[in-house]
């Protein structure tokens, strides 16, 4: 006979019930690299029977899992081979084509989000690159499921300034050709320094070019757990204890997606792949890492000592995950979206929060300033000098960081805008007015930092 | 087999005919109980039940369905989960 201890079962029930754990995104990455053609529609052909069978059976089998197990799976998602490399051997590279077969896919097999719409331009772009990048803003216009992102910067090969000003222009293109859904495309963007090839999260999910025919990544989730748990411990406990205890919840969290990534890789017939170990908030209450920052005892997210407290539960994730999968791997860290955080939404409303304390904090944690809201006439040079910013910090840290921002058109600081589901609502925030402007147009490349020499 | 190891907790308020309802649904399933604990939590009754599907013909989903139904004949919330969750979650 088995045994099974009551407290377990009940802790189990409540962290699902009450307290939002759930599995983020199963994400299948797919290799597209034998759907090259110099033929742009035989590609999309390809591109188009590869994902529908590959991904046939993604839904239903996470639907019977979330079944088995009770636990609710939010999202299934597809990451592809950077749809730059795919495109730019065909006579006819046609973007916009290949956008419309990989949505039309995923909505063929019924998944939430496509990613892929990819270029990695940290050194400078190859010609098809050039096309791609100009396709960006109405492939997401034209789209529903498609993500696209850029990588503008490695720790390697410095910052691509050239592309950190175009990436600009690109997100003030896609808000305005998504004017009237206050900027969504620009919410499906994101631009990053050492991105991650096998990330599951969106909008940055793309499948690597060294990354195996197919797998399965998993995300996890659980900010309103680890709030909890502390909430649970006596105000005065010492740091390490509350360290501890994130440890722990971290590892009761990351068993969970294990478990169900494995089934679910095992299912669909495909090797499991990695499971990224990130606290991903969502806007239903109390699933919010800045609840996590006001259960340590912050005030609200913004106050000082926030950026401390975001790096050690940034870390005791880590150190708890670690021990409760064989591969780890993704972005793997706290996430700070504005929008998409209940708590974050409120501090950033009440102005308690801004968009220069968010930059410190990423400084700490994957990713970067993300689904923030700025006006909408924000000059893209000074968003230019915003990604700069991030791009660097990744570059010097030897980390990842991003940009997903949002200028939304006709909105000025204060305003008020709603993206809806998991993307959320925000205030549009401040930005700083000076001008970035001649730095930027410099263009050229910002050399990789001298540890980037470790041979 | 670990597999056919499903955990049924059914929780609410106290009354007449719990055990008698859950456990009636289960031999009709042919769904062997191994185990079962109750407890008090916030004034809630909450029952464990450590069961085996191996020899019955109802898949997974049938089970779980016919179990919330009975549940909710009694007034009682029941969660069906496969055993190997709670496993994971709290060893190591």
């Amino acid at each position: 006979m088995a045994d099974f201890n009551e407290k377990d079962i009940i802790e189990t029930i409540q962290m699902i019930k009450v307290h939002h754990l759930d599995i983020r995104t199963t994400t299948l990455a797919l290799s597209l690299r034998d759907c090259i053609s110099e033929d742009i529609k035989i590609a999309g052909d390809k591109i188009y029977k590869k994902i529908t069978k590959y991904a046939k059976n993604l839904k239903k089998y996470a639907d019977d899992l979330e079944n088995e197990f009770s636990i609710p799976i939010i999202n299934k998602r597809i990451a592809i081979t950077p749809i730059s490399l795919i495109g730019e051997s065909a006579k006819n590279p046609d973007y916009i084509y290949l956008a419309k077969i990989l949505d039309e896919a995923a909505s063929e097999v019924g998944v939430d989000f496509i990613g892929g719409y990819s270029a990695l331009i940290e050194k400078g772009c190859t010609k098809g690159d050039e096309i791609f990048l100009e396709s960006i803003p109405e492939a997401l216009a034209t789209t529903s499921k498609l993500c696209s992102s850029v990588n503008l910067a490695t720790s390697k090969a410095g910052i691509n300034m050239k592309g950190v000003l175009k990436t600009a222009d690109i997100i003030k293109k896609s808000a305005l050709l998504t004017a009237d859904k206050d900027g969504l495309g620009a919410a499906k963007f994101v631009c990053f320094c050492n991105s991650v090839s096998d990330n599951p999260f969106m909008a940055g999910a793309y499948c690597g070019i060294n990354e195996p025919e197919c797998a399965l990544n998993i995300g996890v989730s659980g900010p309103g757990v680890v709030r909890w748990a502390i909430e649970n411990m006596p105000k005065d406990a010492p740091l390490g204890e509350v360290a501890n205890t994130i440890k722990k919840t971290a590892f009761k969290i990351t068993t969970t997606g294990e478990l169900i990534g494995r089934e679910l890789a095992s299912r669909l017939n495909i090797p499991f792949g990695v499971i990224d170990l990130s606290l991903a908030p969502t806007p239903a209450k109390g699933d919010s890492v800045a609840g996590i920052f006001q259960a340590m005892g912050l005030e609200q997210a913004g106050a000082h000592g926030t950026t401390a407290a975001l790096a050690m539960l940034n870390d005791a994730v880590k150190k708890g995950g670690i021990m409760a999968s064989s591969y780890v791997g993704g972005l793997s860290g706290a996430f700070i979206p504005v929008s998409e955080d209940a708590g974050m939404i409120n501090a950033a409303r009440q102005g308690v929060l801004t968009i220069d304390k968010l930059e410190a904090m990423t400084s700490v944690c994957s990713v970067g300033l993300d689904m923030i809201a700025i006006p909408g006439d924000t000059p893209a040079t000074t968003i230019a000098g915003m990604i700069a910013d991030e791009m660097a910090i990744g570059m010097i840290n030897k980390k990842t960081t991003a940009v997903r921002i949002i200028p939304v058109p006709n909105k000025k600081e204060g305003d008020w805008v709603k993206f809806g589901g998991l993307l959320g609502e925000a205030p549009i925030m401040a930005m700083n007015k000076l001008d970035s402007s001649v730095f930027v147009n410099r263009s050229g490349r910002i050399p990789a930092p001298i540890h980037s020499l470790n041979n | 087999m670990n597999k056919d190891k499903i955990l049924i907790t059914i929780s609410g308020l106290d009354k007449v005919g719990i055990v008698a309802g859950i456990s009636n649904t289960l031999a009709q399933l042919n769904v062997n109980i191994e185990d079962i604990k109750q407890t008090i939590m916030q004034d809630h009754f909450v029952m464990m039940m450590l069961c085996d599907m191996s020899s019955s013909n109802n898949s997974f989903k049938t089970i779980k369905e016919e179990l919330i139904k009975s549940g909710e004949e009694i007034g009682m919330e029941v969660w069906v989960q496969r055993k190997e969750i709670f496993d994971k979650m709290h060893t190591i």
